[in-house]
């Protein structure tokens, strides 16, 4: 091993820094006597697999949770945060993965909640409001400061997460996993962000599975497995091969899209769909789509945010109505069935936000695995605890759910192990098409590899996939037929041959030089 | 276990934290403890006798308690069991008294079974009501139920001119003896009320933790934006539970009507707080998706034994509600305790 951790070379002066900080969770070592530092004006990226103890570490580095042994170092003094409002108010902020928004409240409301700009007469909403409406510019997002959050796509929250963590000013910014949620467009325009920041003085610490991502903008990276520091590199020594021995142990080819093998027939057809907006504008997210996806075949959809990619999912998986336009799923015209009896029916969608889509935090790991196939383990009256047992333990094994069991709760997991069960959950009804939106947000590279060699061994047994995604290199590596998305209607159907460039192209997308 | 977990097979070593005992089962110690309490100041509390019908009152606590447990496990609430009690009653009492259908100029006398039938249906319309107000026209469940409360209510004290029936024993002419069966009857020593109790409370239970009923319940009462995702058919468990709550209502109602043989449209006022209490004390969130059956029971009995014992060492009628008030705040606070330990992560 070359890269000794910690021996770094002093480039520039550290302002927060962790010694021997260990965290503990019961039996569940979560950090095991950590070093971290972080250098005034600098991006350090840290990165590691699902589980390794990333998103713990940073909540110890700002307050949200104490470590159970170790030094948080503050300017070069001992420090101990409280909660997150004292680190707050020394000037560290942080963007949580999951998002901490309230959903009922305005962009505005969020954005200033427990911080509230008092003027003579309360609180100053008009002040409030210049200031938000100027982060979003900022932010290059057309984004109302009155509307509620729970109005926004999933990215649009993350972004308004992003602009809490901006509006404060800190001196420290924790990110984490900032741009799961966002097209390269935005990722761009947050880079773009980070870089004035740094020249600002802005420390930063970033979060990614996302390699060449994170190469773009970090000076440092750090990797974290099991609880400890594995290796420690300046970015002028980081490329790809650091980046396999270190992380991953082996380089996981995605690889190309599954073949040796003929399609079915047609098993999802999609004629003229079109969708109103759900919130009650005077237009439609989906507009006269029309696709046939055959059995065995694997169809990415690519598209920016709000091109209509999960109106048009949910519309088929049946939470949504379309208003004109035919679903046929294997012959049969299902608009008119429940999201059960398309699920009985072979037909699965595994939802974007998996908080509020996709996880009952107040159940276990277990329950939420076989929450969409509690038919398959029930017999009469009762459901049958050994079926239902075997179930689960299949899929953790399937997904690599890291987890000590069925049996813990849902919230215990990691960010990318909560994401791996709403995929398993949905893999196992056993579908005859599958659904799945942005799956990939969140799982390190040896998850998603798991997933593409599960829907690559499943499409050759005549599974018929829809993959919906922004990061154009997975439509590349699983993707039979790739349909750009733009609008609500299909702006370009490409083959598997296609370059990136002509993707994002017809995505509407201007392409980063 | 799965294989890919890295060294970390969980052996929950019993490491029995004091604390954590205590707070999970906080519920059965109290009721331990307000048992050790009563026995010691009262000679007469610690009596099988005595037991057996303080159990009798909780019949009806219980009873409702259930029905209201489910309510919470969907994240809802319903304030109208105590009105649907008191309109089943007066319902029993009518049929008790003779049903005339004057375009016939005869009087229908219905047995007994089948006013017990009719009644228990009443009461699942009335619920059913409450489900798909709630379900299908998104009306908020404290709005929805707190309507049909004072629905509820209204008609029961129409019905009865706000008098109240007092004898439903019927006449063995009239073939419709037998209603004060359910109130007074014991079956080996057990008063029957406290049986049907123990009955629903093992279907409930049952339910719960077998069906795939109970499965959709607590999901549904999780998320249910997820759960609708995954297939749960998160209207009709919510109708369900209402109508269920509804025809636990008109159970309770019997089993009171049959205790006191009498009915009244008052009979059952601020029950349903006293359901509510008993669901909360058992550990259930009133935020949904989690509760027990047992916790529930044992809710139910700590307010139903607690009462009780106040009167029986004579303690005045404001001080039992001084004391209710301090438990019921007290178990809010350890359920608060409980799940907030449970930090959300991400
Ligand atoms: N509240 C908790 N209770 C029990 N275990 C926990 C809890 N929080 C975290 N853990 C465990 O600690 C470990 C580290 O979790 P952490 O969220 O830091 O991972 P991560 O590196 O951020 O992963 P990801 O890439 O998936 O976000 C995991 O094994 C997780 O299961
Ligand atoms: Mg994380």
């Amino acid at each position: 091993m070359t890269d000794i951790p910690n021996a770094k070379p002093d480039l520039g002066e550290v302002v927060l820094a962790a010694r021997n900080v260990a965290k503990s969770y019961g039996q569940i070592h979560a950090l095991k006597g950590v070093n971290f530092d972080i250098h005034r004006g600098q991006v350090t990226t840290l990165f590691g697999e699902n589980g390794a103890g990333k998103s713990t570490l940073m909540k110890i580095l700002s307050g949200v949770i104490q470590p159970t042994a170790g030094q948080i170092i503050l300017d070069g003094a001992a420090v101990a945060f409280d909660n997150s409002t004292d680190a707050r108010n020394r000037g560290i902020s942080i963007i949580h993965q999951e998002l901490s928004l309230a959903p009922n409240l305005s962009v505005r409301d969020n954005i200033f909640m427990g911080r509230e700009i008092m003027g003579p007469g309360g609180v100053d909403f008009a002040e409030e409001e210049r200031q938000t409406r100027k982060l979003m510019e900022g932010l290059e997002e057309d984004i109302d400061p009155l509307t509620p959050v729970e109005e926004l796509r999933l990215g649009q929250q993350q972004i308004v997460e992003i602009a809490r963590a901006l509006s404060v000013d800190s001196r420290i910014l924790i990110m984490d996993e900032p741009t799961s949620a966002l097209s390269a467009t935005e990722v761009e325009v947050l880079f773009k962000v980070i870089r004035d920041l740094k020249s600002k003085g802005v420390s930063i610490v970033y979060i990614s599975h996302h390699l060449e991502e994170a190469l773009q903008i970090t000076d440092h990276a750090v990797v974290l497995r099991d609880g400890t520091m594995t290796a420690y590199a300046p970015r002028a020594e980081i490329d790809l091969e650091w980046f396999v021995r270190n992380m991953v142990g082996e380089n996981y080819d995605l690889g190309s899209p599954p073949g040796g093998y003929g399609f079915g027939n047609v098993a999802l057809s999609l004629r003229d769909v079109t969708v109103p907006d759900p919130k009650g504008a005077d237009f439609n997210v989906v507009d006269r789509f029309s696709l046939d996806v055959r059995a065995g075949e694997v169809v990415c959809i690519y598209g920016l945010m709000g091109a209509g990619r999960t109106e048009l999912l949910e519309t088929v998986a049946g939470r949504l109505r379309a208003s004109t336009g035919e679903v046929v799923l294997e012959g049969l015209e299902i608009s008119h069935l429940t999201i059960a009896e398309r699920i009985a029916r072979g037909l699965a969608l595994v939802p974007e936000d998996r908080q509020r889509d996709g996880l009952v935090q107040t159940m276990t790991v277990g329950q939420n695995l076989s929450l969409a196939s509690i038919a398959a383990f029930t017999k009469g009256l009762f459901t049958q605890k050994k079926a239902e047992q075997a179930l689960i333990e299949d899929s953790i094994r399937k997904v690599t759910v890291k987890t000590s069991g069925g049996g813990a709760a849902i919230g215990s997991l990691s960010g990318g192990n909560q994401q791996k069960v709403v995929i398993g959950k949905m893999l196992a009804t056993n579908p005859r098409v599958i659904m799945l939106d942005e799956p990939s947000r969140g799982i390190d590279i040896g998850a998603k590899a798991e997933v593409f060699k599960l829907l690559a061994e499943r499409a050759k047994q005549g599974l018929a996939v829809i993959y919906s995604t922004s990061e154009v290199g997975e439509c590349l590596s699983i993707a039979h037929r790739i349909i750009v998305m733009h609008k609500g209607r299909i702006s370009a159907e490409f083959d598997s041959t296609v370059s990136k460039e002509k993707i994002m192209a017809a995505s509407g997308e201007s392409v980063a030089a | 276990m799965s294989d890919t977990t890295i060294s970390r097979a969980a052996t929950p070593k019993a490491s029995f934290s004091l604390g954590r005992l205590l707070l999970e089962g906080r519920a059965f110690f109290a009721l331990i403890a307000i048992i050790a309490v009563f026995s010691f100041l009262s000679p007469n509390y610690l009596t099988v006798g005595n037991f057996l019908i303080m159990a009798s009152h909780v019949a009806i606590y219980g009873i409702l308690a259930i029905g209201m447990l489910l309510v919470i496990l969907n994240g809802g609430i319903d304030l109208s069991v105590g009105s649907i009690l008191a309109l089943s009653g007066v319902m029993a009492g009518a049929m008790m008294q003779g049903i005339e259908l004057q375009a016939l100029g005869i009087i229908l006398y219905p047995p007994v079974w089948a006013v017990v039938v009719l009644t228990c249906v009443l009461g699942a319309l009335v619920g059913a009501v409450n489900g798909v107000l709630i379900a299908w026209f998104k009306v908020p469940a404290f709005v929805a139920t707190l309507g049909v409360m004072y629905v509820a209510r209204g008609v029961a004290l129409l019905l009865t001119n706000g008098l109240t029936y007092n004898n439903l024993s019927g006449s063995a002419d009239l073939g419709n003896t037998g209603f004060d069966w359910l109130g007074f009857n014991r079956l080996g020593g057990v008063p029957i009320s406290v049986l049907v109790l123990a009955g629903i409370a093992v279907l409930a239970g049952l339910m719960l933790s077998r069906s795939a009923f109970g499965r959709w319940l607590y999901a549904s009462g999780g998320n249910e934006r997820a759960a609708d995702l995954s297939g749960v058919p998160v209207r009709r468990v919510k109708i369900t539970v209402y109508t269920l709550s509804g025809m636990l209502s008109a159970v309770a109602g019997l089993v009171l009507s049959s205790q006191l043989t009498s009915a009244g449209p008052t009979a059952g006022t601020t029950y349903e707080l006293t359901a509510i209490a008993a669901v909360v004390i058992g550990g259930a969130a009133l935020t949904g998706g989690r509760g027990t059956v047992r916790g529930t029971m044992l809710g139910a009995f700590v307010i139903g034994f607690l009462s009780d014992g106040l009167v029986i060492i004579g303690v005045s009628s404001y001080w039992q509600t001084v004391f209710t008030g301090a438990v019921i705040v007290l178990a809010v606070l350890m359920n608060s305790i409980q799940y907030g330990s449970r930090a959300r992560k991400g």
